[in-house]
């Protein structure tokens, strides 16, 4: 049946269980994002740390009010990507919001997608597909401000520490908040 | 007498014995036949946000498109006259209606959220000098309105009060979801220009005692402007006895199509109020330096207006006035009677606002311990019945009422208590799905 289909079992674990919540310090942005088909909200806050020259997702918290759909997908994702590569968690989330698109039609891959595969089900709904991508795009957004913050920092600081890691001999200082 | 008043009045007569015959009115309605997600019959609790169409309502805009479309007022040949007659005509029927004094007092718009931002505009562009010192807002004066309103009657003020410098009040909503008229006295005074209310709520389903505020609203000199949208679709609106200077309401809440709505004001103050948009037909003569402007209504229904549209939304009040206004009150009532005991008596379920059919119409909203009306709703959908979740346009008021969002069923004239079943029945299933 359809609507099984879409609850399947690992969502409503992971809303009766939600994994990662809480909001957590330090955190490097914080977003607040609705739903437009009204009803849900996060609060959602990203850490970055520097992992091989690249942004590393440390971590992800939030506070989330809302639907089993919007609730599970926000705990779902913060499972997969915490302690990927930035530019990694892009790419799940770029295969994720291509699985919503789908209308029941894809052959989502577990590989990339983890327990995301479950909402396959939420494709055939389109009125609730908002619901799973509202922790995705809050979490994009955070992450945006958060690189765009390091990197203004970065160009900031690296005048000053430029000109004392050259007088040392030392690297670039990590970003501050 | 006319053909259309011996209907009402062989109707009324025969009402007063005669409840609602359901099983005729549903009949009416095409729609109500289909079967949804695959073989449900369609329950459909969802007539607040927008209301189903007779089958009278649907051919006369066929038959007007078939057999009389023309612009209107300005062909001189036959089926312009035609066109102009059903446009007219229809008019003519809103203002009977609504008892308006006469039809030059009825405006069309767009819909309700039209015709409550046509009155900001306009007093906006009185203030920016086009209009007359009455209506003018200026800094630190006030617009009241309630925590209990559609975003509709809230966001136009917001965006009126940033351009003119006048400030935004509002009455509270109390825990049993009533206005509270409590601060009245403070909230109404000298520097009111003008409150703007909801007749009843689309949440709610609170009536709220609009004559006795409009008679505070004046006795301090402001203007009273009422949201009938949720009124008038049950022939509650009676401009003589409700004591508002405007009332706005909506054709598709009430058995008409989309794209039509009434604004109705007395007639002096729409004499006053300035233009809202300015284009053909609005206009008495034009040169190129300035214009001068047409009467009301014609004032401010500016370009080529929704004209079957508006044939449509005559159908459909000749609709509710032949199956009797009081009847369908009646009807609702009494499906109130029957729904608010079964769904309270429900574990966990909370009505927001009054749970006894007392000065309350037949919207329905609730929240469910453990359940997100989201997922309610689409547990209530599988099993074919049509409700809605979130803020219902009333962010302010959940807010007020401590939920983040709930689920509504709102009922109308072709709804039965089997329905109601199928609805109470849908959320004992929703709380047995997901374990609560």
């Amino acid at each position: 049946m359809q609507l099984e289909s879409m609850y399947q079992e690992i969502i409503l674990d992971h809303y009766r269980r939600p994994l990662h919540a809480g909001l957590r310090e330090p955190f490097d942005a914080q977003v607040h994002h609705v739903n437009p088909t009204c009803g849900d909200e996060v609060t959602l806050r990203v850490t970055l740390k520097d992992g091989d020259g690249e942004a590393v997702v440390a971590d992800v918290s939030y506070e989330a009010l809302g639907c089993s759909i919007s609730q599970a997908s926000v705990s779902v994702m913060t499972d997969l990507i915490i302690g990927k590569p930035v530019s990694e968690a892009l790419d799940v989330s770029a295969e994720f919001l291509e699985l919503m698109k789908s209308r029941g039609e894809a052959e989502p891959d577990e590989d990339v997608l983890g327990d995301a595969v479950a909402f396959e089900g939420v494709s055939k709904y389109p009125a609730r597909i908002k619901c799973a991508l509202l922790g995705w795009m809050a979490w994009k957004d955070a992450t945006a401000r958060a690189l765009a913050d390091r990197s203004e920092t970065e160009s900031a600081g690296a005048v000053a520490l430029g000109a004392q890691a050259a007088a040392n001999g030392e690297q670039r200082g990590e970003a501050q908040r | 007498m006319t053909a259309q008043d011996q209907i009402v009045t062989a109707g009324r007569a025969a009402g007063i014995a005669a409840p609602l015959d359901v099983a005729a009115i549903r009949a009416d309605f095409p729609i109500l036949d289909r079967t949804v997600r695959g073989g449900r019959p369609l329950v459909y609790l969802d007539s607040g946000n927008t209301s189903q169409k007779p089958r009278q309502v649907i051919d006369a805009m066929t038959e007007f498109y078939e057999r009389h479309n023309a612009n209107i007022h300005r062909a001189t040949h036959e089926l312009g006259e035609e066109a102009t007659e059903a446009y007219e005509g229809a008019r003519i029927k809103v203002a009977r209606f609504i008892q308006a004094a006469d039809e030059t007092e009825v405006v069309f718009t767009k819909n309700v959220s039209e015709a409550i931002n046509l009155v900001a505009y306009s007093i906006g562009n009185a203030t920016a000098g086009s209009g007359s010192a009455p209506l003018q807002l200026r800094p630190g004066d006030e617009i009241v309105i309630t925590e209990m309103e559609h975003h509709s009657n809230i966001v136009p003020w917001q965006l009126l009060c940033e351009r003119t410098g006048a400030r935004l009040r509002w009455f509270n909503v109390t825990p049993d979801g009533r206005l509270d008229l409590s601060r009245a006295d403070e909230l109404i005074g000298p520097r009111t220009k003008l409150v703007s209310v909801t007749h009843q709520s689309n949440v709610l389903g609170t009536i709220n005692p609009v004559a006795e505020i409009a008679a505070r609203a004046h006795a301090a000199g402001a203007l009273v402007l009422v949201d009938a949208a949720q009124s008038a679709p049950h022939g509650l609106v009676d401009v003589t006895k409700l004591g508002a200077d405007l009332v706005g309401f909506t054709s598709h809440k009430m058995c008409g199509p989309t794209g039509i709505g009434v604004l109705w004001g007395r007639r002096a103050l729409l004499e006053q109020l300035p233009p809202f948009l300015g284009g053909g037909e609005m206009i008495e003569s034009v040169w190129m330096d300035h214009s001068t402007f047409a009467p009301p209504p014609h004032k401010f229904e500016a370009g080529t207006m929704p004209i079957a549209q508006a044939v449509g939304l005559g159908a459909a009040v000749d609709y509710i006035t032949t199956v009797g206004p009081d009847r369908i009150q009646a009807h609702e009532q009494e499906l109130l009677r029957y729904a608010l005991p079964a769904l309270t008596e429900i574990d966990g379920l909370r009505i927001l606002g009054p749970e006894q059919p007392v000065d309350r119409g037949g919207a329905i909203s609730f929240t469910l311990d453990g359940l997100h009306p989201h997922d309610v709703s689409q547990v209530l959908d599988d099993r074919g019945v049509a409700v809605r979740a979130g803020h219902h346009c009333a962010w302010p008021l959940h807010r007020a009422m401590g939920v983040q969002s709930s689920t509504r069923a709102s009922l109308y004239l072709y709804n039965t208590r089997e329905e109601i079943d199928a609805l109470t029945d849908g959320i004992r299933h929703a709380q047995k799905f997901f374990g609560v």
